[in-house]
C-alpha cells in the first residue's frame, strides 16, 4: 500500500526540510520532479545523505532505487559532505590544453588531495569539473563559488595554502 | 499586451536612452563577471554620480562583447570607444575619455576596429553587448517579440514553417538536420498535447556559445521558443540548462517572469488564443543528456540515458507525445528569421549551409572569446585573422571542433569553408561551436586520450559498445602516451574504433571514436614516435621504454 502524504515526515527536526517540502509541494508530488528536488536538497543541505533519498523517493512514490540510481548517475551530485572550502579546477578542453592537468598537480602537491578528496582535517576539496563556459579565461578554478581565469600555478597554490592555514569555523566539528 | 503596447514601450525605452548624452555598457556576462566588470560597473556609477554626470552620461550592464581574453570589457557611443582590462580604478579614465573627449590610458583602450570585430558578421548575436539582459524592454526596444507578435497576428502556423523552411536555417546542436522539417514533422504529428524543448545542455567542453546566447539576451531564445510552440501547435516548452551555468539559469527565470507579467509568454499571448508557458529544467552534469531522448528522460526525472529511435522525438517525444527540440542557437536565430525574411536569411553562407554560426574560440590562440561568422568562412580567417594567430610565435598544429565527438582538423586543410559538409568531409563536425586551437605543444596522442577519457566516463553505460569500446581504446591511448604499446595496438585501436561507430546506439558512442580517428589519420607520426621511439615530440607525454619491463 502507497503511504498517503500525511504519514511522511521529514528525516530530522531541521527546519532546513521545509524548502524542500516547499519545491516538492511546487511539483505536486509529481515523480517527475526528482532531479528538481536533489538538487534542492543539495543546494540546501551540501550533500545528499542516505537519509534525504529515502525521504524524497517515499515523497515522491519513487522507489528508493531509481532515486539512488539518479543521484549516482549525475555528476552533479554529491553523496559526500564538502570541505570548508572547494577548489573546482576545469578540465575542459581549452583548459587541459592551457595545463588544467598541471594545476592539479600543484594542488595535490600542496595540499596532498587528488580529485574528488577532502584533506582530512575537513578544510579543502579539490574538485574538477568537466567544462565552466570559462574557456576564454582558460585554465580556469572556481574557488570557493567564484570563478577565477587564468590561473597559474603560483596563484592556485597561494589560495591552497590560505585555505589549509584558515581557522577553522566550528573547532572539532569534523571528528 | 498587443501590437500597440509592444509599439509604445520601445518607443519609451529609446527615447529615456536617448536623454542621455553617453551611454557606457560594461560586460556583465559570466567572463567579465569572474573578472570583476560588477565592481567596475558600481565605481562607474558612483563616479558619475560625484562629478554631477549621471543626468547626461548612462552606466548599463550589458551582455557578452566577445573578446573574453581582455575583459572586462566596457565600450560607448555606438562602441566607438572601447576599453580592455578595465580595473575599478580606472572608472575616472574611461569618464575622462567619453565625456570630455580625453584620450584615455594606452593599457585600457582597445581598438574597436580590429578583426576581431569587424570580421564577424551578427545575427544571433546582434544584441549581444548592447542590451542589458535583464531588462525586457531593452529587448523590446531592440526589435524583441516584434517577429512573435507577427506570427500570430499575421501569420498562420504553416506560413511561419514556410518560412522557416525557406531560410535553410539547419540545426545549431552540431547534427545540422533542417530545421523547417523538424517543425513540419511535428506539426503534422498526431497528439493532444505537444512540446517544445530548448537543448540548453551544452555538455561539450570548450563551448561556450549557448551560455553566452542565454546570459547575454535570454528574450531572444525564449521568444523563437513562442514561435516554434504556434507553429507546431504546443502550449508547454521546458528549457533544459546545465546546473553549471547558474547565471544563464538566473537571467533566464527573470526573463521568464517579465515575459509572464507582460504578456509575452501565458495565456492568450497578444490578445490572441495562443497560450505557451515556458520552464527551466536543471540538467545535472551528465554529457549524454544533451542526445535529445536522453534529455527527454532526464525532463521526466529519470537517469539520462537514450533509447532507440525511431519512434523520434517528434513522433513520440517527452511523455510519449510529439515533441520538438532544437538548440539555442537555433532558437535564437528564428525572430530575425521572421522579421526580415526566409529568403534574407538563405541568402547569407554557403549553397548547403545557410547563415552564421557562432563559434567559441579558445585555446593557445591570441583572441579567445565568442565570434560570430557567415558560414563558408575559411578556418585559416576564424584563427589568423579573426583570433589573431598563435601566441608566443609558436607553430600551428590542429584546430579541434565539435568537442568529443568531433575531429582535429590539420594545417594542410585551414582553406576549406566552414559549413557542415566541408567539415564532415575532413572527419570533424560542425558540432555546436566549440574551436579549440593547439599548437606544437599540445601532443595529439594525448588529445586523443584526453577525449577518449571524457566519453569513457560520460557514457551512460547502456550499451556495450560504447561502454566497453571507449574503456578499451583510452586503455590503448594510455598505454601508447606511457610507451608500453606495440605497433599491433594501432591496428587494434583503428579496429575498436569502426567497431564503436558502427555499433553504438546513441551520438555519443557513434562520434566518441572521431578525435583518435582524426589523429590517427593526420598525426600517425606522433603515433609512431611514442611507440618506436619511445619519445613524446611536444614532451607531455612520458613513453620512455624501460626494456626490462615490456613483455613483463
Amino acid at each position: 500500500m502507497l503511504p498517503t502524504q500525511k504519514t511522511i515526515s521529514p528525516p530530522s527536526e531541521d527546519k532546513r526540510w521545509k524548502i524542500v517540502d516547499g519545491m516538492m509541494r511546487r511539483h505536486g508530488h509529481e515523480p517527475y520532479a526528482l532531479i528538481e528536488v536533489l538538487h534542492t536538497v543539495q543546494e540546501t543541505f551540501g550533500f545528499l545523505t542516505d537519509d534525504a533519498l529515502r525521504y524524497v523517493a517515499t515523497s515522491l512514490r519513487v522507489p528508493y532505487s531509481r532515486v539512488y540510481g539518479v543521484a549516482t548517475f549525475y555528476h552533479f551530485f554529491t553523496m559526500k559532505p564538502p570541505g570548508e572550502h572547494t577548489c573546482v579546477v576545469c578540465t575542459g578542453t581549452a583548459c587541459y590544453i592551457k595545463g588544467a592537468p598541471v594545476l592539479l598537480n600543484a594542488v595535490q602537491e600542496a595540499a596532498g588531495i587528488k580529485q574528488g578528496e577532502t584533506t582530512p582535517d575537513g578544510k579543502l576539496s579539490l574538485l574538477t569539473a568537466r567544462c565552466l563556459g570559462s574557456c576564454g579565461l582558460a585554465p580556469a578554478v572556481v574557488f570557493d563559488g567564484q570563478v577565477a581565469g587564468k590561473i597559474t600555478t603560483e596563484t592556485i597554490k597561494k589560495r591552497v595554502r590560505t585555505y589549509l592555514e584558515s581557522e577553522t569555523l566550528a573547532e572539532g566539528a569534523h571528528k | 499586451m498587443n501590437q500597440d503596447d509592444l509599439t509604445s514601450i520601445a518607443a519609451q525605452t529609446k527615447q529615456s536612452e536617448n536623454r542621455y548624452d553617453h551611454v557606457i555598457k560594461v560586460c556583465v556576462a559570466a567572463g567579465c563577471l569572474s573578472a570583476n566588470s560588477e565592481q567596475v560597473k558600481t565605481q562607474l556609477e558612483s563616479e558619475l554620480k560625484q562629478r554631477g554626470l549621471e543626468t547626461c552620461c548612462k552606466v548599463k550592464g550589458v551582455g557578452c562583447m566577445g573578446l573574453c581574453a581582455a575583459g572586462p570589457l566596457v565600450s560607448a557611443d555606438a562602441n566607438e570607444l572601447m576599453f580592455q582590462g578595465v580595473t575599478p580604478a580606472d572608472a575616472s579614465a574611461v569618464i575622462d575619455s567619453v565625456v570630455d573627449k580625453k584620450p584615455a590610458p594606452a593599457a585600457i583602450v582597445m581598438d574597436s576596429q580590429l578583426d576581431f570585430f569587424t570580421g564577424q558578421k551578427k545575427i544571433v548575436l546582434e544584441n549581444s553587448g548592447e542590451i542589458d539582459p535583464e531588462r525586457v524592454e531593452d529587448y523590446i526596444a531592440a526589435d524583441g517579440y516584434e517577429a512573435l507578435f507577427h506570427c500570430i497576428t499575421k501569420l498562420k502556423p504553416l506560413g511561419v514553417i514556410e518560412q522557416v523552411t525557406k531560410s535553410g536555417l539547419r540545426g545549431r546542436g552540431g547534427a545540422g538536420f533542417p530545421t523547417g522539417l523538424k517543425w513540419t514533422t511535428v506539426a503534422k504529428a498526431q497528439g493532444a498535447r505537444k512540446y517544445v524543448i530548448c537543448n540548453a545542455d551544452e555538455g561539450d567542453p570548450g563551448a561556450f556559445m549557448d551560455r553566452s546566447v542565454l546570459e547575454s539576451d535570454p528574450h531572444r531564445v525564449l521568444e523563437g521558443m513562442a514561435i516554434a510552440a504556434y507553429a507546431v501547435g504546443a502550449s508547454k516548452g521546458f528549457i533544459y540548462c546545465r546546473a553549471e551555468y547558474p547565471l544563464a539559469v538566473k537571467r533566464l527565470r527573470i526573463a521568464i517572469r517579465q515575459a509572464e507579467n507582460n504578456g509575452l509568454l501565458g495565456m492568450n499571448i497578444g490578445d490572441t488564443h495562443f497560450d505557451f508557458k515556458i520552464e527551466v529544467r536543471l540538467g545535472a552534469g551528465a554529457f549524454v543528456c544533451g542526445e535529445e531522448t536522453a534529455l527527454i528522460a532526464s525532463i521526466e526525472g529519470g537517469r539520462g540515458t537514450p533509447r532507440p529511435r525511431p519512434p523520434f522525438p517528434a513522433q513520440e517525444g517527452l511523455w510519449k507525445s510529439p515533441t520538438l527540440i532544437n538548440n539555442v542557437e537555433t532558437f535564437a536565430n528564428i525572430p530575425p528569421i521572421i522579421r526580415r525574411g526566409g529568403d534574407w536569411f538563405a541568402s547569407i553562407g554557403t549553397d548547403k549551409s545557410k547563415g552564421t554560426k557562432v563559434f567559441a574560440l579558445a585555446g593557445r590562440v591570441n583572441n579567445t572569446g565568442l565570434i560570430e561568422v557567415p558560414m563558408g568562412i575559411t578556418l585559416r580567417e576564424i584563427i589568423f585573422k579573426l583570433g589573431g594567430g598563435i601566441p608566443e610565435g609558436r607553430r600551428f598544429k590542429a584546430v579541434q571542433s565539435g568537442g568529443p565527438s568531433g575531429g582535429c582538423v590539420p594545417e594542410q586543410y585551414l582553406d576549406i569553408p566552414v559549413d557542415y559538409d566541408s567539415l564532415a568531409s575532413v572527419g570533424s563536425i560542425m558540432g555546436s561551436g566549440g574551436m579549440i586551437v593547439m599548437d606544437e605543444t599540445s601532443c595529439m596522442v594525448d588529445v586523443a586520450k584526453f577525449f577518449m577519457d571524457f566519453c569513457m566516463s560520460e557514457s551512460c553505460g547502456k550499451c556495450v559498445p560504447c561502454r566497453v569500446g571507449t574503456t578499451q581504446m583510452h586503455n590503448i591511448l594510455e598505454r601508447i602516451t606511457q610507451g608500453e604499446a606495440g605497433p599491433q595496438d594501432l591496428d587494434l585501436l583503428t579496429r575498436l574504433t569502426s567497431m564503436v561507430k558502427a555499433a553504438s546506439l546513441c551520438g555519443l558512442g557513434q562520434t566518441a571514436p572521431n578525435p583518435t580517428l582524426t589523429t590517427l589519420r593526420y598525426f600517425m607520426d606522433e603515433y609512431r614516435a611514442h611507440i618506436e621511439e619511445g619519445r613524446c615530440p611536444a614532451g607531455i607525454c612520458h613513453p620512455a621504454k624501460v626494456e626490462a619491463e615490456v613483455g613483463a
